[in-house]
């Protein structure tokens, strides 16, 4: 009796089964994200450009640093240049191409960490401000206020001019700099989550906050907050090429692509590739990365959809 | 409504204060300001010289209320490179980044609605694609890169507009457009997500229903509603402007706030640099507060509480 | 002035979707004289509003509808331009939405709504056009109309915003009036009331009126003609009173047998439902829609079906007396 039982329900089951075996929801979503060109193309060369900058010792033709007065200036291949220096050289004789390859890791470096210094304080004040409410949110929300006010560049540039210039410093003036909208998007999304009935269910079992936090609210938050954090990414790197090309940036000889446009503006008249390369790379980097903040932003914003 | 204006005016002043005790303190971030002030060459006797002369070595907090007091009168303090009044040297140069910020803004809105608005109405289109793609590109193209092609391209290979300066309008064009093009995206992207909520409403349906040609259904009953919060952004962006000029001013050479403070910041003139951090945060506090005024006038719902 | 003010044969709408095409409205016909009151009754989505949209000509860009003839006092609306159809909406023919909550404007005050209403079709001042509004805001039971002119939609309750859109719907005098489930949206309490103003206002006024319903309560009380539709197409149509009194499709007869009636119904009987749901109309559409509910299908159910009646009462089915039972008699 028990067995012919369990043979109709598997059998009732079998047709079923077969539509339960379609593809699961992370299937799905790489689906999307294949099926997203502003996404691919922007992961695609925000990859390459990532490895490029890992490899950079390995993929550079000449020292970045080695100035030869002899060679100053050469032009590159595509202008009669000689496949010596592909991209030419700058006015020093150093090997643009080699300057470039390293001027990725620059880049790269400042807008990974910057943007990981600023999204652990945003996320936390968000978080704290969407979860706890009242007070800390009016304490945050104030803060996020004042630091709206202050003018980016101008600060940066007077901390970094009286701290004295180098990567390190940099990084972390942006870190602690642009921290506003990763509070922002965090305090507005944990306030949306808070309200579902898992984070009530989770509280009436008696789960711990900081447990809360960490398995009911960041995980259905982490989407946004990995826009916000490729966003906040490209900002620092535009960020840090306006530091640089203003002169109180990242210092001379480290090879930044702002700087490297600084140095080719006096130039720029005779040789504009000088200030064209440099220039137009990282406008590439910043498009790419943008691409891949909007593409995650449809991606998983369809997600919710469904 | 007054409610809310005393509420928010409230905030703004307290806003105002906490940025000008920030912008106070970054004279300490270097730890002995006399030190920096002497140079390097200067003896430990200079040193305790100048710190009796600038008032250092009283405590932070009172020579914070002493600045503030000197601020609120409109007193920032004497330059330590040009040793004039801060308040005269800003206020000399001021005009020039205000017309710039204006220009800056007007370009952008007057660009970024229309193409908001064409997007909206048509979306999927050509124009909506376009849209897009400036919006994308716009966000990503690197302000003193553009401001240098576009003096290669219009001021040295054709020749129509100069590379340099403020004395006409013509020397504004560039500068207009290289500050305006950052905020373009942002206000784009609003105004076409506003349409196209609105357009979608029931009263849009309504004004159709009652004969009102298509014209008027987008500006008068659709735009109406959807360029409520496109003012806050504006007043926004017209705040990040201001600050933003720096880059611009440095490239075009024009002698406005944003290039005194790039000079400044050169010079370790820190009074300047303090004064300046200021009034651009003075100026978007005020902007900020304007637009949430009216904003509140612009909405009904609000005016009336 | 001829008597019939709207006609309207073989109107079919489809709306493209992702999977095909979605056959919204399928070759529907009714007319309608001057004064007289039309109730359109069925389930959501038979295809009712866009019906109604498809006669205002807003059904939007994407959407075409195809016609045999539909036209209003004459005028082709099929081949109207959208200056044209722009001078009559809001004009001779006015529409009452749904949702009250959202179909006003809420920059603008109740009186600037209704000004507007007036002032787009010209031949009157703006003096002309606010007495006119005072004037119907009290006749659509407003008190103080007057100073109600300077509230904001916002102001105004869902009851007060659906008599503030009878009143913008009446500012030119239209010789149609299109309601679409206009109290669906309110109250039990209000939406009586609402419903009788506008059927009273409508036979004061000598318009003709297209009253989109699913109350059949209603229907029965105020409609000289009613037609049924179900699924896109029109099962049953003719005068309210034969269509009542000796309902012929099988469908109609369900809804029907749906409604309580004080009195008749006994108390605690179970209440008359019709089972299943309605079939999804993407793809292609043949035969009887409602035969995968109906009682008295058969096979011949799914072939052309053709249109049958007595005079003005018309209806579409091949067993409208009842298969089972005259078998059932017959064995």
């Amino acid at each position: 009796m028990a067995e012919s039982m369990t043979n109709t329900a598997t059998d009732k089951l079998d047709p079923l089964l077969e539509e339960i075996t379609g593809p699961t929801p992370g299937q799905l979503l790489w689906r999307r994200v294949f099926g997203h060109r502003g996404l691919m193309i922007g992961a695609v060369v925000v990859g390459i450009l990532t490895v490029i900058a890992i490899l950079a010792p390995l993929l550079a033709p000449h020292d970045p640093y080695a100035q030869s007065l002899l060679a100053r200036m050469k032009p590159p291949v595509f202008l009669g240049g000689t496949w010596e220096h592909p991209l030419g050289t700058d006015h020093l004789g150093r090997d643009y191409l080699s300057r470039l390859i390293y001027g990725a890791r620059v880049s790269l470096l400042i807008g990974v960490v910057a943007a990981a210094i600023s999204g652990l304080i945003g996320t936390a004040m968000g978080v704290a401000a969407g979860y706890f409410g009242g007070r800390v949110d009016a304490v945050v929300t104030f803060l996020i206020n004042v630091r709206l006010a202050m003018p980016v560049v101008l600060v940066a540039l007077a901390v970094v001019a009286i701290l004295g210039g180098s990567l390190t410093v940099v990084i972390c003036v942006l870190g602690l700099l642009l921290w506003d909208r990763f509070a922002v998007v965090m305090r507005a999304s944990t306030l949306q989550v808070r309200q579902r009935e898992y984070v009530a269910a989770a509280e009436a079992i008696g789960a711990s906050v900081p447990r809360i936090l960490l398995t009911e609210i960041m995980p259905n938050i982490a989407n946004n907050l990995i826009v916000v954090v490729t966003l906040e990414m490209a900002h620092a790197i535009l960020l840090e090429a306006a530091l640089s090309f203003l002169g109180l940036g990242v210092q001379p000889p480290t090879p930044s692509w702002g700087l490297m446009v600084s140095e080719g503006k006096n130039m720029m008249l005779f040789e504009p590739w000088l200030v064209l390369i440099p220039g137009a790379v990282l406008f590439a980097l910043v498009l790419a990365i943008n691409l891949m903040g909007d593409g995650l932003r449809d991606v998983t914003a369809s997600e919710n959809r469904s | 409504m007054l409610q809310f204006i005393l509420k928010r005016l409230g905030l703004a002043i307290l806003v105002a204060f906490t940025v000008s005790f920030i912008s106070f303190s970054l004279l300490f971030l270097s730890g002995d300001p006399a030190a920096a002030l002497a140079g390097e060459t200067a003896s430990g006797e200079d040193i305790e010289a100048i710190r009796r002369v600038y008032g250092f070595d009283r405590p932070m907090m009172v020579q914070y209320a002493d600045w503030l007091l000197s601020a609120l009168r409109g007193d920032f303090g004497e330059s330590y490179y040009f040793k004039l009044p801060v308040a005269g040297l800003i206020a000399d140069r001021l005009s020039v980044t205000m017309t710039l910020g204006v220009c800056g803004i007007s370009f952008a809105l007057l660009t970024a609605v229309p193409l908001g608005v064409a997007a909206a109405v048509r979306p999927n289109s050509l124009i909506d694609r376009f849209a897009l793609f400036m919006s994308v590109a716009g966000q990503a193209l690197p302000s003193f890169w553009f401001g240098l092609i576009l003096i290669v391209v219009f001021a040295i290979k054709l020749g129509w507009l100069p590379p340099s300066g403020a004395a006409t309008w013509r020397h504004f064009v560039m500068p207009t457009i290289v500050l305006g093009y950052y905020a373009m995206p942002a206000i784009m992207r609003l105004t076409r997500a506003g349409m196209l909520e609105v357009l979608s409403s029931d009263y849009i349906r309504t004004a159709r229903a009652k004969g009102a040609s298509e014209t008027r259904v987008m500006f008068k009953h659709a735009l109406r509603n959807a360029i409520i919060p496109v003012v806050s952004l504006a007043a926004v962006q017209m705040g990040f402007m201001l600050g933003g000029s720096i880059v611009v001013e440095s490239i075009f050479a024009l002698y406005g706030a944003g290039y005194l403070a790039w000079e400044s910041i050169g010079r370790n003139d820190l009074p300047t640099v303090q004064a300046l951090i200021l009034i651009f945060s003075m100026f978007y506090i005020v902007f900020t507060f304007l637009a949430d005024v009216l904003n509140a006038w612009l909405d009904p719902r609000m005016r009336s509480s | 002035m001829e008597k019939t003010l709207l006609n309207v044969r073989n109107l079919t709408i489809d709306i493209p979707v992702g999977g095909g095409t979605l056959h919204a409205v399928r070759g529907i016909d009714f007319s309608l004289n001057r004064g007289e009151v039309l109730c359109i009754v069925g389930e959501s989505g038979s295809g009712k509003s866009l019906t109604s949209l498809a006669l205002m000509g807003l059904l939007g860009k994407k959407i075409t509808p195809r016609a045999d003839e539909m036209s209003f006092d004459g005028i082709n609306l099929l081949k109207a331009g959208s200056r044209q159809m722009r001078a009559l909406r809001g004009a001779r023919m006015s529409m009452i939405f749904q949702e009250p909550m959202t179909s006003l404007n809420p920059a603008y005050t109740i009186g600037d709504q209704l000004i507007e209403a007036r002032m787009l079709h010209g031949g009157a001042s703006r003096a002309e056009a606010r007495a006119r509004a005072i004037e119907l805001l009290e006749k659509v039971g407003i008190t103080a109309a007057a100073s109600r002119l300077s509230q904001y939609p916002h102001q105004l309750s869902g009851g007060l915003r659906q008599r503030v859109m009878i009143a913008m719907a009446l500012m030119c005098g239209p010789e149609l009036i299109i309601a679409d489930e206009p109290t669906t949206a309110l109250d039990v309490t209000i939406q009586a009331q609402i419903l009788r103003l506008l059927v009273d206002l409508v036979r004061e006024m000598g318009m003709a009126m297209i009253l989109i319903t699913h109350d059949l309560g209603v229907v029965a009380r105020v409609a000289d003609k009613v037609a049924v539709m179900y699924a896109g197409g029109l099962v049953e149509t003719g005068p309210a009173a034969d269509v009542f009194g000796q309902p012929r499709h099988p469908y109609t007869r369900g809804l029907l047998a749906c409604i309580p009636l004080p009195g008749k119904t006994e108390r605690g009987a179970p209440l008359g439902t019709i089972p299943g749901i309605v079939p999804s109309l993407v793809g292609e559409v043949s035969g009887c829609t409602f035969r995968t509910r109906c009682a008295e299908a058969g096979p011949d159910c799914r072939g052309t079906i053709p249109l049958r009646g007595e005079g003005a009462h018309e209806f579409r089915c091949v067993h409208a007396e009842g298969r089972r039972v005259s078998e059932q008699e017959g064995a």
